[in-house]
């Protein structure tokens, strides 16, 4: 089976500031706000992969992200 | 000069003048201690992703400051604690940030045009532009 080749998206888009604010953006790395996606698995470069994972947190705080899947 | 972006969140139940109000009182509070308020954005009532003092719901605003120290944000970071209207915020320092993407911005088109020089002046291929 041949697999798709991953790539980092924010090299790809160009992105090179990952906004905590933009929650479209951030959204496919936190299934249901879980947990942050490995970049094993999203194919994110590591300089993007830690920028992601700053913003992700940084979304948390603000409540724009879950920190857990259940909802009460 | 530092750049920040603070955040805050009020709590639902203020009425749209008390809003008002409290979002002039700090910017207020910036500019009395020597920074600049670049840009107010306020995103109005957005539900949270989770519920914070028990509120469902919260008003968002941004404040972007320019300042040469930290003092309006220690001092806008305090009353927010003090406040308890104010249910959650977070300063964030951001020059550091925007300066490295202008870095990384400028060496991308250097490149580019250092790539669009060796492709030949035949075929000029219109750019993608992005962003």
């Amino acid at each position: 089976m041949i697999r798709r080749r991953k790539y980092c998206k924010f090299c790809a888009d160009k992105i090179d500031y990952i906004d905590y604010k933009d929650i479209r953006l951030l959204s496919p790395y936190v299934p249901g706000g879980s947990k942050i996606i490995p970049r094993r698995l999203s194919g994110v470069c590591s300089t993007h992969q830690r920028k992601l994972a700053t913003a992700i947190k940084r979304a948390r705080q603000l409540a724009l992200l879950s920190y857990t899947t259940e909802s009460s | 000069m530092r750049q920040y972006e603070i955040a805050f969140i009020l709590a639902p139940t203020l009425s749209d003048d008390e809003v008002e109000q409290s979002i002039a009182t700090y910017r207020e509070v910036a500019e009395g201690k020597g920074a600049q308020v670049v840009q107010v954005d306020e995103w109005g009532k957005r539900s949270l992703a989770y519920p914070i003092n028990k509120h469902k719901e919260g008003i968002y605003t941004i404040f972007t400051l320019e300042e040469p120290e930290a003092e309006a944000v220690g001092e806008l970071e305090r009353r927010f604690k003090v406040t308890d209207s104010v249910i959650r915020f977070l300063s964030v320092r951001i020059d550091l940030d925007l300066k490295r993407m202008e870095k990384f911005k400028s060496r991308r088109e250097k490149r580019n045009a250092v790539l669009k020089g060796r492709s030949g002046e035949k075929k000029d291929q219109p750019e993608v532009a992005k962003d």
